[in-house]
């Protein structure tokens, strides 16, 4: 960071309206030259709409942007941030995954390459291995994308993007990352924050926008915090608490975290057994779940924790194993989903968008789907009935806006969470399957799903297994937590044991063992 | 402290088995906008419809604005009709059936050489022609869901083989001479001055309609189409439904043959085939119109007739016969980029 020089990027006053509503009212935001600027706020804060502008996708409404000191006309058309020097990373990374590294990694160049005959690809090889090199990466150029892990992809974009800024000869740029990092595991994250800090290093400046607070933590020098569309004000990281972040982000001042008592209720009567789950990473896993209980699963990645949902549902087939589910037995290798909701066990897939709704149909039709007999008299659908419960069902789990003729795909994050939540609760399930329930949930939302989970359990008798990466979200939600290494269990923490920190460390622990070989 | 022990997921991990590289892009229609767009999008191809015929009507009172002009068109096109609905089932599902035109000319066949050459009675012949289409169609169900194939790809195949059979079993022949009690029942009979083919293919849009909007299997069959992930993890038979689809549209395109017969009285080798995009682009069109953004019946018979008015009308105007080719053709990829422009304005803003 050079404090001092003019900012690579300045935003003055910026503000935007779509229809009636405000995404954007008067911010400021100045990234500093080699500086690591972080971007925060819940879904609907004005983020995206901000990134856009910079992208020239959205017209601003008013306000200056000013690249290193010098103003620069808005709105900007559409790919003027390359000749600005500003470069983007989204969260879908932008890659081809059936085309080589190398084609990805040139594609802007040979897109626009009019004045060449032919292209030498052993040079262009040559070349993108110099590349990576400089950034102290080993990627084979002439892999495909496809066969890259999740971490090398992100890596690649990145390096695409700072590249790409290079080209310009226009300074060190700025670098725009989107949410870079939902995709990846633990270990991935460290490479991509040092390819990151490595870039900063070098004078690059880079926004970094993100829902994790313990990342941006990490990463940022400042924060800049938006809520509403409006500033809520920019801070030194170092100098600021993990609780005055939330604050900034929700605009209350929180309850301190209400002190979540871990009942121990495994004396209570068993309710759901898993007995000798074998899949493609699993091994032998046996578990029960009491009465009341909410069990959490984990593990590092590549434990095989989060194949378990899909394996007691039927959504992927178990070599073996067996599932009872108070009193009915299912087969796992021959279970089918419609066989696992039958017998009134639900899954939460962590793939809203793909596994979990039809964003283009409305929330009504979305919801229904799991209860479409119940609105069938015999001869045809009620659907006034239909649209009037599942409305009755929205305001129950406070989906917003309450419209069910809305389409699924315009609700936020949280909401289409809530709405899918609901729309598994109808169905009254005896056993109901989370994997990831929260992810890309801002943080109201987030205690609004626990609350909800937690009066399920309480008031329906429902058993609740949760699948996660997020320890915090564990340690929160979960009576007990089942932590696994290679393919089994490792441990079970129940009590005081079921804390973010006690979590983490079993987590590694497994790991330590597998590596040790005491597992095997 | 360890680091970086926030929300991570392991995104990413998808549940589609199969491919879904190909899935027919039913324009989707979102957002609630104002009613008066609402209302011209939904009845804007009944409008130029009407305005199609109002302009026929003026440059040739005498020959188009006729009863028998209009009984012309219904009757005539009740085979197209029926084809058209017989592909919406695997289009709603999300499977393309390129088998229908061939599934229809073998039905025909079918029904023609048992009826005609071997002497079957005419009630017996239908019943085997729509038991070749259910044949068909359960050979496609089998090939795209039990082996994962790319239904392009498969109903492709079994059309060009189809068309093959077709020619080797009629030795290029056309075989006429079907009993004259079929015709009597597509064409001869009419009621209220329209043959009764149109009331087939009415009949059977309603019908339709009915299950796509007020039965469960409709709504399930849409969301087979628009998110089979979702589908299977909401406890969807997929395969069932993908496979009822294709038998559906194999009979319903058997049954097309049937009345093609009877409107022709005989049947011939190949014009059948040529019924394979009039019936697409009509799907397509129907989708932009009554109920934008879903293929539906209603939508699909009114794009039949629109489609049939223009080409109709153009011919009386002494326009060549190539102006069929050009109409349908050009219908088709208009259809198809209306519904782009549509998907594209109602894309949710995401933030």
């Amino acid at each position: 960071m050079q404090p001092g020089a003019a900012p690579r990027l300045e935003l003055r006053g910026l503000s935007k309206s779509f229809g009636g509503t405000h995404a954007l009212r008067g911010v400021d935001l100045s990234v500093l030259p080699g500086e690591v600027h972080g971007l925060l706020g819940e879904n609907g804060s004005g983020k995206s709409t901000l990134i856009k502008i910079l992208a020239g996708f959205h017209e601003p409404d008013d306000g200056e942007l000013l690249i290193d000191g010098e103003p620069v006309r808005l709105p900007l058309a559409p790919g003027q941030f390359r000749e600005l020097g500003m470069s983007f990373v989204h969260q879908d990374l932008g890659l081809v995954e059936s085309l080589s590294v190398l084609e990805n990694l040139r594609v802007a160049e040979l897109a626009a390459s009019r004045s060449r005959f032919g292209i030498s690809w052993r040079r262009e090889r040559r070349r993108a291995r110099e590349t990576f090199e400089r950034y102290g990466l080993r990627i084979d150029p002439a892999a495909a994308v496809g066969d890259l892990k999740p971490v090398e992809r992100a890596l690649l974009a990145i390096v695409r993007a700072l590249e790409e800024i290079r080209a310009v000869g226009r300074g060190q740029g700025l670098l725009v990352l989107d949410e870079p990092t939902v995709f990846l595991p633990e270990e991935g994250v460290d490479r991509l924050f040092a390819l990151v800090r490595e870039a900063a290093a070098a004078g690059a400046s880079i926004l970094f926008v993100s829902h994790d607070l313990d990342e941006v933590r990490e990463i940022t020098d400042r924060v800049t915090v938006l809520r509403d569309g409006a500033l809520v004000g920019t801070v030194v990281t170092g100098e600021t608490s993990e609780t005055r972040f939330v604050e900034m982000i929700i605009g209350r001042r929180l309850a301190a975290l209400p002190d979540v008592e871990h009942a121990d209720l495994t004396e209570q009567r068993v309710g759901v057994t898993v007995q000798g789950l074998t899949g493609a990473s699993l091994r032998d896993v046996s578990f029960q779940m009491h009465e009341g209980e909410i069990v959490g699963l984990t593990g590092l990645l590549g434990s095989g924790f989060e194949e378990v949902p899909y394996l007691l549902y039927g959504a992927r087939a178990a070599s073996t194993g067996r599932l009872v589910v108070r009193g009915d037995v299912l087969e796992l290798a021959r279970l089918t989903p419609t066989a696992a909701t039958r017998s009134g066990v639900a899954l939460i897939p962590a793939d809203r968008k793909t596994d979990g709704s039809v964003g283009s149909l409305p929330v009504v039709e979305n919801m229904a789907l799991a209860v479409l007999d119940r609105y069938f008299n015999g001869v045809a659908l009620e659907r006034r009935r239909m649209r009037r419960e599942t409305g009755a069902v929205m305001r129950t789990f406070d989906v917003r806006p309450d419209d069910p003729s809305l389409p699924y795909g315009a609700l936020s994050g949280g909401n289409q969470q809530k709405a899918l939540l609901a729309k598994w609760f109808q169905t009254e399930p005896r056993l109901l399957l989370l994997d990831e329930p929260t992810q890309g949930v801002d943080v109201g939302a987030r205690q609004q799903i626990f609350e909800l989970i937690r009066t399920a359990v309480a008031e329906r008798g429902m058993h609740v297994l949760c699948a996660s990466s997020d320890y915090e979200q564990l340690a929160l939600l979960c009576d007990r937590v089942v932590v696994f290494g290679r393919g089994r269990v490792w441990r079970e923490l129940v009590g005081e044991d079921v804390a973010k920190e006690r979590i983490i460390e079993q987590c590694y622990a497994a790991m330590a063992a597998e590596v040790a070989g005491v597992v095997a | 402290m360890l680091r970086g022990d926030g929300r991570r997921g392991r995104r990413g991990r998808r549940l589609s088995t199969a491919t879904e590289r190909s899935e027919p892009a039913a324009p989707t229609r979102a957002r609630s906008r104002p009613l008066l767009a609402d209302l011209l999008e939904r009845y804007a191809l009944l409008v130029v419809w009407a305005g199609v015929i109002v302009v026929f009507g003026i440059l040739r009172p005498d020959t188009f604005l006729t009863t028998a002009n209009f009984s012309t068109i219904f009757g005539s096109q009740a085979v197209l009709v029926v084809l058209t609905l017989a592909l919406l089932a695997p289009l709603t599902a999300g499977d393309y059936d390129l088998s229908v035109a061939a599934t229809l000319t073998l039905s025909s066949m079918t029904l023609a050489i048992l009826n005609v050459n071997h002497g079957w009675s005419i009630g017996a012949a239908i019943a085997a022609a729509l038991a070749v289409g259910l044949v068909v169609g359960i050979v496609n169900g089998a090939l795209v869901v039990l082996l994962s194939m790319d239904s392009l790809i498969v109903t492709l195949g079994t059309s060009t083989f189809i068309a093959g059979v077709i020619l080797w079993i009629s030795d290029s022949q056309t075989v006429s001479g079907v009993s004259e009690s079929l015709i009597d029942y597509v064409v001869v009979k009419q009621f209220l001055g329209i043959p009764l083919a149109f009331y087939y293919g009415i009949a059977l849009g309603l019908a339709m309609f009915y299950v796509f909007e007020f039965m469960p299997i409709g709504r399930r069959l849409l969301f087979v189409g628009r998110g089979r992930s979702v589908a299977r993890l909401s406890g969807i038979r997929v395969v069932r439904l993908r496979w009822g689809a294709f038998m559906f549209s194999g009979v319903i395109s058997a049954f097309a043959g049937v009345l093609y017969v009877g409107t022709l009285g005989s049947a011939d080798p190949t014009s059948g085939l040529s019924f394979l995009l009039p019936a697409f682009a009509a799907a397509f069109l129907g989708a932009t119109t009554i109920q934008p953004g879903r293929f539906n019946p209603i939508g699909s018979i009114a794009a039949v007739y629109f489609l049939v008015t223009g080409i109709t009308g153009l011919q009386l105007l002494g326009v060549q016969t190539f102006v069929q080719q050009l109409f349908y053709g050009g219908a088709l990829v208009l259809a198809v980029a209306l519904s782009q422009l549509a998907r594209r304005r109602d894309a949710p803003a995401s933030d």
